[in-house]
């Protein structure tokens, strides 16, 4: 029966990542639009805009094939497979279950898939933002992995649900130096995974800066929505990883209902709240030139390696 | 002969015989056939008989009178088995594949040369495990060396570049074995000939001597795993060989320079001490990292491959380096669970790799062209091979759920080990490695993307490739085969857990700390699960849910053209290439590459300001290669030059000599 719960509860935490995501964007939109003074569409446009793509037929070049295709549903279940095993509302059962390393390479297997659309594509721009994208993303994945190391070193595991588990029971723990410099690395990391600025710009459609947009400008229809989508649920699991695993508390630690509804509560505001933030730095921050870009990760990459250090040495 | 590892073992070795001697008569018409099927019951027979060393079924066999003065003693293990099973696999899926792309017109791998040397060469890389004595292991070694030189030359009339290569594998080769020789006769000048003598008496031997053993076998097994700084062949001779031949020596051969390592460090020479594998460790972290930076950059796709091979081989040395680090240092169960890394990796990294090269060897049958730069468009062209590829890139990427991250999450998880950092060089070490590790893996899967999606992804970049055609079914087959293999690595890995147990106990290591649950991959003591399985599932039914439903609830796909500006259709001209691909990894990494890059610009006559044409070159060569070993070159050619001298044509001085060495030998006998 647990058993079955715990199945339950995994999809119930794939569902909420889903129906979230696009108001975590809608989020962003707004509190940005508020902030430069611009009059904002309502929070829960992108689920509207995400409705009329979806009903809109999908369009291929003629010289694509089966990778053209594949890779709007690929990403997508990347994305729902992390939403459904990482601790987001609870850290038992299989909603608590995933390693880290393995978030980190299945989030890069959807990375990978976009990248292998763009050049499918056989124009200059998806080819363009294809190599972009990968060389932001080979740069990341060490940030990645050291961050992860520094959070591991803690407490000894890399499963997901057990260093939340132990931030959750110790929140001391969760205070040192090695954990802020790991928390400042994975945040720059993030803000390159989900091209955000200062790495990549969301907004714009100039062929000199574009990046994600690049990849995916032949996508159209019901293929462009299921991208759409995915990547907002990626910007809310990583948005929702930063949160638990540095200020895990209200995570839902035992399976009973009203413990798991009061995690998924916690978990909408501390997301909501991190995309308000998000977006409120985004505003006082340009974009960074694209040969810039690998000395911002650079310092992440030391800010990952002083992590790891000092949870040796100041351990 | 009951015991089925001779029995196999037997068979495998016979079943070569009868091919190369089949290679040697058949007409053409006949002989890639037989000696395929020879060599795919050969291969199968030798994974038997790994598969029966690593069930617990250990034998040896001493045949004194087959050869004079040493005689050949034969001995099989687990470590013995795990590259049996290894090497077996390779040859069998090879041998398939050699039916369809050696072909009936008798000429490059098809010749006659050709296919009596190839049979040879798997039979004596079947010996090398098996070997229980320096001189058969010598004997072995230097047998695989010189076959393998003679399959890297098949197609030397056809290309030029093929002379060059042969020489550098040569040069590098027989370098590498005269180190392991030196080194191996030194041990037995103290300890005797047989393997067994020697675990018996290294213990007693003074650790300097034993330190100068290891440094010696060390550099020649390096060079032949093709740890940067001994590469230079690989890249070479990986590339000119005919493509099944390159699948043998990287997938196959390579390793047995793992293997080497393994059997003189940890169980001739007992283990040693931390410097010792401090050194392969660092041996590792380069190679890892300047063979994927050179792989990335490559546009010469089994170029890529072979670096690629480096990068891989990195890997496994760090595996192994940081297994022997953390046993010096009393931590045995970490130590057996990086050495499960590095050696599931060995076998991860041959069933990649061997499709990957057979995938290749596919691409340039159709095409003739080997380039990036000129290929693309094969997705619809060669729908098999492409698929085949892709999966092979996708382990190759070590991405999940491919075979490559299982092992590298395994080396991963090794170095992560809360039990593992004692010491400063360790509690510093082991977050360098993760960091090299991680970032190999970053820059291997764009290496892999840019393969892929260059290759074989949109439009074809030639007439080549756009008149390329589907390979035979026979190389799809084997193909088909590595990537079955693949695919059982990937998402049972667990099914390994009671070989490398085996393997560590003939290493006389602990068992490492993983539970033998088939569904998942966990480690025992501390909380780390992969369920690749279910990884894999969830990945399928995801995907196919998504498309299903897509196709079903949604509106028909449609076809239209590209954007393109309004301006006229997209030629093959305006797609990104391989070299632009990587242009800005390159950039980053320009301090490390120094690529060479020419501009001419020519002006119109009229004016300055119009420009005629611009011709842009770039060639990023082998750093290295080009500090290190030119200069090696120029000594040791000036040094011939000097040494002509000695022999003017004059009579008087030659008696001279002989006069000279006539006294110092007497001299010595006396002073003796």
């Amino acid at each position: 029966m647990t058993e079955l719960m715990a199945w339950l509860i995994a999809a119930a935490q794939a569902l909420l990542l889903a129906l979230l995501a696009p108001v975590v964007m809608g989020v962003t939109k707004t509190v940005r639009a508020r902030l430069e003074g611009r009059a904002s569409g309502r929070v829960g446009q992108p689920w509207r805009d995400l409705r009329k793509l979806l009903r809109k037929p999908p369009t291929s070049p003629t010289d694509s094939g089966i990778f053209f295709t594949a890779a709007p549903p690929m990403l997508m279940a990347t994305s729902l497979i992390v939403a459904a095993t990482a601790p987001f509302i609870t850290t038992v059962g299989v909603a608590g279950s995933a390693d880290l390393i393995v978030v980190v390479g299945v989030l890069l297997l959807g990375t990978v898939a976009l990248t292998l659309a763009g050049l499918d594509t056989g124009t200059a721009f998806g080819g363009m933002g294809s190599s972009r994208e990968m060389t932001i993303a080979a740069l990341v994945e060490p940030t990645l992995l050291l961050s992860v190391f520094a959070l591991s070193a803690r407490v000894g595991s890399t499963n997901l649900g057990a260093i939340v588990n132990a931030g959750n029971a110790d929140p001391e723990a969760v205070f040192t130096p090695a954990s802020l410099l790991a928390f400042a690395a994975l945040a720059i990391a993030t803000l390159a995974e989900t091209a955000r600025i200062p790495v990549d710009n969301p907004s714009t459609h100039l062929e000199l800066t574009m990046v994600h947009e690049a990849m995916i400008l032949e996508y159209s229809g019901r293929d462009l929505a299921l991208i759409e989508w995915a990547s907002a649920m990626r910007l809310t699991i990583l948005l929702g990883l930063l949160a638990n695993l540095f200020a895990p508390w209200g995570i839902a630690t035992t399976i009973s209902l009203a413990w798991v509804v009061a995690g998924a509560g916690f978990f909408i505001v501390k997301v909501l709240g991190l995309a308000a933030v998000l977006a409120a730095g985004e505003v006082f921050v340009a974009k960074l030139r694209l040969f810039r870009v690998p000395e911002l990760l650079a310092g992440s990459f030391a800010l990952a390696l002083l992590a790891v250090l000092a949870s040796y040495v100041l351990a | 002969m009951t015991d089925p590892t001779a029995t196999a073992l037997v068979t495998a070795l016979v079943s070569a015989a009868s091919g190369a001697t089949a290679g040697l008569s058949l007409p053409a018409s006949w002989r890639a056939r037989v000696v395929g099927t020879l060599l795919f019951l050969s291969g199968v027979a030798g994974l038997l008989a790994g598969l029966a060393a690593l069930s617990g079924h250990d034998w040896q066999t001493d045949l004194p009178d087959l050869l004079p003065l040493a005689g050949i003693k034969l001995a099989v293990d687990g470590l013995s088995g795990w590259f049996l099973l290894l090497i077996g696999a390779v040859t069998a899926t090879v041998g398939v594949y050699t039916i369809g792309y050696a072909g009936r017109d008798g000429h490059g791998p098809g010749s006659r040369t050709a296919m009596f040397t190839l049979p040879l060469f798997t039979a004596s890389m079947l010996l090398v495990p098996a070997a229980a004595s320096v001189p058969t292991f010598l004997l072995c070694w230097e047998l695989m060396a010189v076959t393998s030189l003679l399959l890297v030359m098949t197609e030397h009339r056809r290309h030029e570049q093929v002379r060059p290569a042969s020489v550098w594998y040569a040069a590098m080769t027989q370098a590498g074995f005269v180190t392991v020789l030196i080194g191996l006769v030194w041990l037995a000048s103290i300890a005797g000939l047989d393997f067994t003598a020697i675990r018996t008496t290294t213990p007693g031997v003074s650790p300097a001597v034993k330190g100068g053993v290891f440094l010696l076998c060390l550099f020649g097994f390096a060079s032949k795993a093709g740890a940067v700084p001994l590469h230079p062949w690989l890249p070479r001779a990986h590339a000119e060989a005919p493509s099944h031949v390159s699948a043998l020596m990287s997938a196959a051969m390579v390793k047995l320079g793992v293997y080497g390592l393994l059997r003189v460090g940890f169980d001739l020479l007992g283990g040693g001490t931390g410097w010792w594998w401090l050194t392969v460790a660092a041996l590792g972290a380069l190679s890892a990292l300047y063979g994927i930076v050179q792989a990335v950059v490559a546009t010469d796709l089994k170029r890529l491959l072979a670096f690629s091979t480096s990068e891989n081989i990195g890997l496994v040395l760090l595996g192994v380096g940081f297994a022997g680090m953390f046993a010096s240092s009393g931590q045995p169960a970490v130590a057996a669970l990086a050495l499960a890394a590095a050696l599931l990796h060995t076998i991860n990294h041959a069933g990649f790799k061997t499709l990957l090269f057979l995938g290749a060897g596919s691409v340039v049958n159709a095409t003739g062209t080997r380039d990036l730069d000129q290929l693309g468009g094969l997705s619809k062209r060669m729908a098999a091979t492409t698929a085949l590829f892709a999966a092979g890139a996708l382990a190759a990427a070590a991405l999940p759920p491919g075979n490559g991250f299982v092992s590298e999450w395994l080396l991963l998880q090794s170095l992560l080990h809360p039990g593992g950092h004692t010491g400063t060089v360790l509690a510093l070490g082991a977050p360098v490695a993760v960091a090299i590790i991680a970032l190999t893996a970053g820059v291997g899967v764009a290496t892999y993307v840019k393969a892929v999606g260059t290759g074989f992804l949109a439009r074809p970049r030639s007439s080549a490739a756009a008149g390329a055609h589907e390979s035979p079914l026979s190389m799809i087959a084997a193909m088909a085969m590595a990537a079955l293999a693949c695919a059982a690595l990937a998402i049972v890995p667990a099914l390994s857990v009671p070989a490398i147990t085996q393997v560590a106990a003939s290493l006389r290591l602990q068992a490492p700390p993983m539970g033998t649950n088939l569904v998942s991959l966990h480690l025992t003591g501390i909380t780390a699960t992969f369920w690749p399985l279910w990884l894999t599932v969830g990945l399928v039914v995801a995907v196919g849910a998504l498309a299903v439903a897509g196709r079903t609830v949604g509106k028909a796909r449609r076809r239209a053209i590209a954007w393109d500006c309004g301006d006229g259709p997209l030629t093959a001209r305006m797609e990104y290439t391989a070299t632009s691909y990587a242009e800005p990894l390159q950039r980053i990494f320009d301090d490390t590459l120094a690529p060479e890059r020419d501009l001419d610009v020519t002006h119109e006559e009229e004016s300055a300001y119009h420009i005629d044409a611009i011709r842009y070159r770039q060639r990023i060569p082998d750093r290295i290669e080009n500090r290190l070993y030119r200069p090696l070159i120029v000594a040791i050619a000036r040094l011939g030059e000097a040494a002509r001298r000695l022999a003017p044509g004059v009579m008087h001085r030659y008696l001279a000599y002989m006069l000279t060495a006539l006294i110092v030998v007497l001299v010595a006998g006396v002073i003796r």
